[in-house]
Order: structure tokens, then sequence, then C-alpha cells
């Protein structure tokens, strides 16, 4: 992948916007691997955030989202941030129609959410994390 | 530019047109879609929604130069292009040329959670990109109630639709959007609601077992339109929307005349036959020989070097070459040499609205100056009597723009209705043959009458109509205080006259005869009577000499016996005795 990672980015400046690279990202990187938890295998979370720039759904959006992988995945997620502003030629190749959408690339099987995820449960179940808790 | 399309609407000026290239639908809107501006098109299913759609993409990209996003929500884009291939449309190369961009919107309402507030700016985002990429003009959205169906939020949907539209006409796009009939609306979200500039809707329906297409232009603002109900079809070439009643009536008229192939028809017709581009009805009852005058009409018009397209309804090419055959009008070597073609096809094989583009493409094809239509009667009942009749005007208009002359049979049921079930039709015809049976003496004759013919001193007789195979002939029929005679008794009138002809001839001989003979005896008797008189004349000189000889002989005697008794009484008796023959006479 030729995404670049900033350690520890997520953790330090929650409020600090997205920042795009050559293809898609802000990203956040995990916190050292080492398996804290109790939700199995270290696996990371794979997740993307379809954002068109920095409305104020899109940011609250973002800090939902890594609220609750904080409190649900600490250390084993890694966001990526897409602006479709940015690169709107994803929107297409991605199906991304409503905005915010996040997207679990892994693990599989991909799922979807949309919205500013201020409902807390339902990114839970949307994510598929009930099960994990 | 694009935004001005949209705001330059002041009273006078015209409203900017954005045109479809869609036969008849640019017609009947006066020239297009309103450009810059959003237009619903909403029907049933498989009424022909996407596919207008996209015809209104490919010939803006094809024709007017105006690239287009094609944006799919139920389709593939390798479905969509499969199937307007078969219609003749290259969408695949208007796609690999960059003039039409398709974005197939795949949603899988099953897998998507919703988590608070959202909207549809990806779908803004995707619109926007795939229309700055290829500069396009025109938009279309198929069908965009699919979102309805994947996104739970109608709150959130509905005010995100109502920024699109705005968006739409912000960006100075034509859009095209579709959507399914609804129960009780016109689409089954209400779209109707959002779009509020033009909306055309699209109806398929069955009557009579024959299924039709229609389209109505329902609302246009700021234009005037066809309100009416148009049928359109789809065929190989695209959706044709046939406008039957919007046309105009300003074709030329020629005043060249073309002969018939019947000159004593021709002579009927104040001698020179039909005008060039009218369009003639022949009508007849069963058996009148309609299809023989169609069929001399078509082989004098080849025979001038000019091309003849024959429809026929009922009968194949083959048995109408065969059948004229018979009558000595040889066919086949006119459609070798490519002046004349026949098209058959039973009116029941499709709807009236089909037959009708069929016609025109076949048309379009072979150019004809001549076009027959036999019989247009059941052409029309694959219709009902008003679409028949708006088809026949169709017909004739558009022959008519083009100066090609047609002529029209028509079957008739005969008896006294026949004048008034074709009067429909007949004020849409400009020269009108009637062809009838007549019943009489155990036979039927058929006749012709020139009912009418526009423009032209025509003869108010009626001819006897004569096939043989020599072709067909016209004779005066007799009219005499017995009414009509035709036929047999036309010809025993003739025989009639004829043998009194020769009775008179026949007694003036006769009386000459005996003339000739009164005189040979008058002169007979005259001789007779001359030879008589020649034969008493002989006998009276005769006589006078015999009476002459006795008196010389008396006289001799007596003065013999004298001289012998006194010789004095000599002299007297020999100046008495000589009489002169002639002084008898």
């Amino acid at each position: 992948m030729k995404t670049k990672t900033v350690k520890r980015r997520a953790a330090t400046s929650p409020r600090q916007p997205a920042k795009i690279r050559q293809q898609c990202l802000y990203v956040t990187e995990p916190e050292i691997p080492p398996n804290t938890g109790n939700v199995g295998p270290a696996k990371i979370w794979q997740l993307r955030l379809y954002v068109a720039d920095h409305t104020p759904k899109s940011l609250e959006a973002l800090s939902n989202l890594k609220k609750i992988c904080e409190s649900q995945l600490k250390g084993r997620y890694r966001i990526t941030v897409i602006d479709l502003l940015k690169q709107p030629q994803l929107a297409k190749g991605h199906q991304i129609l409503a905005l915010p959408t996040v997207v679990r690339k892994l693990p599989k099987p991909v799922r979807t959410i949309i919205g500013n995820l201020s409902d807390t449960e339902r990114v839970l179940v949307g994510l598929d994390l009930r099960a994990a808790d | 530019m694009k935004t001005n399309a949209s705001k330059s609407t002041a009273p006078a000026t015209r409203l900017p047109k954005c045109a479809t290239g869609i036969q008849g639908l640019d017609e009947i809107t006066g020239g297009g879609l309103p450009r810059g501006r959003p237009t619903l098109v909403c029907g049933g299913a498989g009424c022909g929604k996407t596919l207008l759609a996209v015809e209104f993409l490919v010939r803006g990209a094809a024709q007017f130069g105006e690239p287009g996003v094609f944006m799919a929500f139920e389709e593939t884009e390798a479905e969509l292009k499969a199937n307007v291939a078969s219609l003749g449309f290259d969408l695949a190369g208007l796609v690999q040329r960059k003039k039409i961009v398709i974005d197939y919107v795949h949603m899988e309402p099953v897998e998507v959670q919703e988590s608070g507030e959202y909207d549809l700016e990806g779908l803004f985002v995707r619109l926007n990109h795939a229309i700055d990429s290829i500069g396009a003009k025109r938009v279309v959205l198929d069908t965009l109630e699919a979102l309805f169906a994947s996104l739970p939020n109608e709150a959130i949907l509905r005010a995100e639709l109502r920024r699109l539209f705005r968006w739409l006409k912000d960006k100075g796009v034509t859009a095209v959007i579709t959507a399914e009939r609804g129960r009780e609306q016109l689409t089954r979200h209400g779209l109707e609601e959002y779009v509020s500039d033009c909306v055309i809707v699209l109806d398929h329906r069955v009557v009579d077992q024959i299924a039709t297409r229609n389209l109505r232009v329902m609302k246009y603002r700021g234009a005037l339109h066809g309100t009416n109900e148009f049928p359109f079809l789809i065929g190989d070439e695209g959706i044709s929307v046939l406008p039957i009643t919007s046309l105009g009536l300003n074709h030329k008229a020629s005043n060249e005349r073309i002969a018939t192939g019947i000159p004593r028809l021709d002579s009927m017709l104040g001698g020179r036959g039909f005008f060039r581009g009218s369009s003639i009805l022949l009508t007849g009852t069963p058996g009148t020989g309609k299809t023989i005058v169609a069929a001399n009409f078509a082989h004098a018009a080849c025979r001038r070097g000019e091309r003849a397209l024959f429809f026929s309804f009922v009968e194949s090419p083959a048995q109408i070459i065969r059948n004229m055959h018979s009558i000595g009008l040889r066919l086949e070597p006119l459609v070798k040499r490519g002046l004349l073609r026949f098209h058959s096809a039973r009116p029941s094989l499709y709807g009236l609205e089909m037959h009708l583009a069929t016609m025109f493409k076949e048309i379009v094809a072979f150019q004809p100056h001549v076009v027959i239509m036999d019989p247009i009667t059941s052409l029309m009942d694959a219709g009902t009597a008003s679409e028949g009749k708006g088809m026949v005007t169709r017909l004739i208009d558009y022959l008519k723009a083009g100066q090609v002359t047609s002529l029209f049979t028509s079957l008739t049921q005969g008896g006294p209705s026949l004048q008034q079930t074709e009067s429909a039709m007949s004020s849409l015809m400009d020269a009108w043959l009637s062809l009838q049976d007549f019943e009489g003496n155990g036979e039927r004759n058929r006749v012709l009458y020139v009912l009418k013919a526009r423009g032209m001193a025509h003869s108010n007789q009626i001819r006897e109509f004569l096939i043989s195979d020599r072709g067909i002939d016209l004779v005066d029929a007799y009219i005499g205080a017995s009414g009509v005679l035709t036929g047999s008794a036309r010809a025993a009138q003739g025989a009639l006259e004829k043998a009194v002809v020769l009775a008179d001839q026949q007694e003036a001989a006769q009386l000459k005869r005996e003339v000739e003979r009164k005189r040979k005896a008058l002169d007979r008797q005259i001789g007779d009577l001359r030879s008589d008189y020649e034969t008493e004349a002989l006998e009276l000189r005769r006589i006078a000499e015999q009476v002459g000889t006795r008196t010389f002989v008396l006289g001799t005697e007596r003065a013999e016996s004298g001289r012998l008794r006194q010789a004095d009484a000599k002299v007297a008796a020999r100046t008495r005795g000589k009489p002169s023959p002639e002084k008898i006479n």
C-alpha cells in the first residue's frame, strides 16, 4: 500500500483536519500492536471515512468514529479519510452516494454506515462490534 | 453561458430549447426540452423511459455535439450498452470517445447502516465530476427513485432531491429524470413536486389486443406544446413519436399531371390524369377491380421511369404479380429493374404506428414518386377509427410534403352507407374514384365514376369498366329511358340499334330495286307501244298502197272500159286515182 502512516496522530490531535496525500489519506495508525484486549487475535481494523470537504458533518463523523474506535478497538484500527472533493473519481469507484460514509474494509465482510455517526449504538451494530463486546 | 440559459427567459425571447433529435418529439415540444432545466419522464414499467433518456443523450452527443452523463441506478454500464446496441446506438463507442459517461450507482440497502445525519453530497460529487470530466451538457438520472428503496430516511432524501434539481439548474445542464409511474400521482414518490419545468408521460396500453405506446407532454412551463397523446414506437432506430395533429398544411401544389395508365380514365380527368403529389382515393365493393386500377397506376409510373412503392395488406407480392399478369400487366420486369417495390404485411402484424413507421422507413429508403396502399381500410382496422384517420392524415401530409402521389384503395361494404362511411377519409383526398357493381339481368358489371377531382375538370359520366386479358377498358354505358345499361344489356341494346339500321338499309335497297324494276317496265312498255305503232304505220302504208293500186287498177280498168266504150272520159279518171302517201301519214 502506498499510504503513508502517521503514528498517534489521532490520539494527540483529534480536531486536526484530515490531511490528504496522493491517494487517500489521513490515516490513523494503531498504537503499538501487541494484543491488549479480549477481541481475539490482533487484527487491524481498516476503516475508511468518506467526506466532502471539512463540513461540520464530516468533522463530527471523524471525531465520533475515533471515539468509538478508541473505546472498542484501541490500538487495532486504522482510519483512512478520503475527501471526495479532492478525489472525486473515488466516489464512482467506491460507489459512494451519501456522505459521510464509513466503510469497514477489514475484517470482511465489507460494512457500510452512513451519517455523522452520532448514534453510537447503530455504529456498533453497523460495524458489527456488538458481538465483540 | 450555462447559467445564462436558465436565466435568459425574458418575456419577449423564446425559452431556449434543447433538441432531443428524437423523431417527432421535437415537433411536439416546439424544438426540444427546456434547455438548462430538468425534465421528468415518467411511465410504467417497460414503456420506454430509459430508452428515451438514452436516445436523448446519444443523439445529443452524436448529432448536436453535446456530451452527456448517464447516471444509472438500475442497470449496469454493460447491461445498458448491450440493451441499446440493439437499437443501433453506439453507446460503447461514445463512451470510448469520451462523449458520454456512464455512472452506475450500485446500492445494496441491506449492507447500509444509518447513524445520524447525512446528505447525498457523494452523489453530487460524482455527478459533478462526471459532468466536468467531459464538459457534459446533458444529464440523465435513471431511475432516481431507486434511492428511495435504499436510503431509509425519506426526509433527508427529499431535501437532497430538491437540492439536486436546484443544483442541476445552476449547473446549466439539460437533465432528464426518469421515474416510475405511481398509482395516484405521476410518480411513485412524487418527484413531480421537484421537477416543475417539463413533464413527459409515457404510457403503454393495450386496446383490442393491440399494444400502443403513447407519449404526452403533460407540462411544459413557458412554452407552447402539443398536449395530445401521441403514439410513439420503438423501432430499430430508436423512438419515433408520430405527431398526427401538429403538422401544418403548407405543402406545395404541383401543376404537373400524371397519367393513370388507363387512357380513357385520363380523358375523364380533363384529359391529362391526376396532379402530381395529390392523394387519390379509390373506393369499391369487393371484386370491383381496385387493385387492378392501382396496379395500372403503378405500372404507368414505372413506364415513365418513376419509382412506385406498392404497400399491400392483403396479397403477397408474388400473388399480385401473377394476378396482374392475367390481365396483361407485366410487373415483374419493373420489379427487377428496381422501379417497382412491393411491401406486404398483414395489418395485424403490429400496431398502427408501427405500420406507419415502417412505411415511412420504406418511403425514405426507396424515394418513390408514387405510393399505393392496397387497401387502406384493412390497415385502419388495426387501430381505432380515430387512430386510423389520424394515421392516414399523417401519411398523406408526409407524402404531400415530398410531392409523392398516393393512391389509396378502400374496401367498402356497398349499399347506401357507402358514401357516408368514406366521407371521413374523403375530405383528406384530392380525388375520389368510385368503382361499383351494377347488378341486373342476372349479371354483375363494374362501373366507374369520378366522384371528385379537386382542381380539374372531370367527367360526371358513368363508365363501364371492362377487364379483359388485354387490360382495362372503359366504355360508355348505355343510358336510356330504362336507366343505365351495362354488360350484356348494353350489348343487347347495341345489337338492337344495329338491327334497326340494317332493316332500314334493306328497305331502302328494296325500294330502289322496285323503282328500277318499274323504270325498266316503263321502258319496256314504251318499246312495245313504239313497235305497235310502227307495225300499224307499216300496215297503214301497206293498205294505202293497196288502195292506191286498187284505185289505179280501177281507173285503168274504167278507162279501159271507157275507152272501150267512150274515149273522152280518160283524163278525169287519171287525176282522181293518184293519191300521195305523205298526206295520209
